[in-house]
């Protein structure tokens, strides 16, 4: 028993040198900076592409961190590492613009995004206008979460906007992201759901129906601001400087943002 | 602050309470019949059993969409010929709960009839009494404590269930918002007073449940030993 005590300690601490000793030789070199993104994650698939081509032109590596913009601005918030943040909303980025977290004048937003209404593939809903909801037989519409997804939050507004909120309300499925509005959608457990037109872009099991008017809700935009901690500024902001040029415009309209 | 709205826990507790039942009766029913065969691929079966115990609740829950969605095997079925839509509905929740907290009654029922003492069914046998009132006055009673703990087990397990449920029954307040789905969205929300109030509530109900169920099985202990000596 004592010997196998023991050796376990050993083992241990063979193992604790060895990760330490990675560790080292994992660490960035002064050649290839590494850049930390933090990232809302409907941007996923749009920045997979960004991060090849950029490679491409500049010496830095990018790496990503996804998940929702209320999640990662309250991260960044409790000081976990972060070089960009590039959010969904507004709301999140200004948390951290009120904090002081972000390094001053780098705040751009890079991109805007639109709702829309979507069905399964297989469906033969015929609806052409937001208002044909109410006279179509349908099941149920999945959403965002209004009260905790950005997406969810924008397609509230809009359905109060045309008064449809309180008749459609009893057939409302909230999700927690938009993604999961999206598989609903596809598996057709939903009769129709509501997406940005980026989530729509990356489906084929889907087809969109109508999108929703800009001056329903507010504007959907993405900021993006370089964090004030971060010990590679000037490569950060060309990074943000190539996400508004031409070349990253053309990468972000590809997948559905404006 | 609004606190009016209990559904969370009227649910909760409706959920939790049904899957038991279900739980209850299939898992004792498999435990008994499996405890008294020797076959091929009885370890399999038993494992099969225990599985939904070790697997991610998304891998559970993506494996309910795939059966109970309105185009899944059982889903479409179930549609088509009673139009009886289970996704969406809090009848989900119930199935999500007895998928995961299955695990736990057979276990405890597994257990408890493999530990009892034979030779009393046995006695029974031998004086006439069907296979029926064996069950009923010998067996059932005998392994009862064991039964109580995957009961209650099954019970907290089931009220605690958060991922499958999300998945298969949605987040409709009012509908399927169980107290974990509840928790979640209002910590999403950044309503932590709303969060705080229900994490009490669930922590609360979990602990008297525990505690109850050891002080019940110490007095169950003590008694035993009163009896022999």
């Amino acid at each position: 028993m004592k010997k196998g005590i023991y050796f376990l300690t050993i083992g241990i601490v063979l193992l604790l040198l060895a990760s330490c000793t990675q560790n080292e030789k994992t660490k960035p070199s002064e050649q290839n900076i590494e850049l930390l993104i933090s990232a809302a994650a409907s941007l996923t698939d749009a920045l997979h592409e960004v991060k090849t081509v950029f490679e491409e032109n500049h010496d830095v590596t990018l790496t990503f961190n996804f998940n929702g913009s209320g999640k990662l601005a309250q991260q960044i918030t409790q000081g976990a590492p972060a070089d960009v943040f590039l959010s969904a909303s507004k709301k999140d980025m200004d948390i951290l613009e009120d904090a002081k977290l972000l390094l001053d004048e780098s705040r751009v937003d890079f991109a805007t995004n639109e709702l829309v209404l979507i069905t399964n593939e297989d469906s033969s809903l015929s609806i052409e206008s937001f208002d044909q909801i109410l006279s179509g037989n349908i099941g149920q519409v999945a959403i965002g979460d209004p009260e905790s997804v950005p997406a969810g939050r924008y397609t509230k507004r809009v359905f109060e906007h045309l008064g449809l909120w309180e008749p459609l309300e009893s057939k409302m499925v909230f999700s927690s992201n938009v993604r999961q509005v999206l598989t609903h959608v596809e598996m057709g457990n939903a009769d129709l759901g509501v997406v940005y037109t980026s989530d729509a872009k990356i489906s084929n099991k889907i087809k969109v129906l109508v999108t929703a008017h800009q001056d329903w809700h507010e504007p959907i935009v993405y900021p993006g601001a370089v964090i004030a901690e971060t010990k590679h500024p000037n490569e950060a902001k060309a990074f943000l400087t190539f996400l508004t040029s031409e070349d990253g415009k053309t990468i972000l309209h590809k997948y559905g943002f404006q | 602050m609004n606190m009016t709205d209990y559904t969370p826990l009227l649910l909760s507790l409706k959920v939790a309470g049904i899957s038991t039942i279900i739980v209850f009766i299939t898992g004792v029913y498999a435990a008994y019949f499996l405890s008294r065969k020797k076959f091929w691929g009885k370890m399999v079966i038993e494992s099969l059993f225990l599985l939904p115990l070790v697997l991610p609740p998304t891998v559970v829950g993506f494996g309910l969409l795939i059966l109970f969605g309105k185009k899944g095997w059982i889903g479409s079925w179930l549609l088509e010929w009673f139009n009886i839509q289970i996704i969406f509905t809090w009848f989900a929740a119930v199935i999500a709960s007895v998928v995961v907290s299955f695990p736990l009654m057979y276990q405890s029922a597994s257990a408890a009839f493999n530990n009892l003492d034979h030779r009393m069914e046995n006695a029974a046998r031998t004086m006439g009494a069907s296979e029926w009132k064996v069950f009923r006055t010998i067996t059932f009673p005998l392994a009862w404590p064991g039964l109580l703990a995957g009961l209650v087990l099954s019970f907290t397990r089931g009220l605690g269930e958060f991922g499958a449920t999300l998945m298969l029954a949605g987040y409709i307040p009012g509908k399927t918002d169980t107290i974990p789905l509840a928790i979640y969205f209002a910590v999403e929300a950044g309503q932590m007073e709303k969060a705080t109030f229900w994490v009490i509530i669930i922590v609360a109900l979990g602990f008297s449940t525990i505690m109850w169920l050891n002080w019940w099985g110490r007095r169950n202990v003590e008694r035993y030993k009163n009896h022999s000596s």
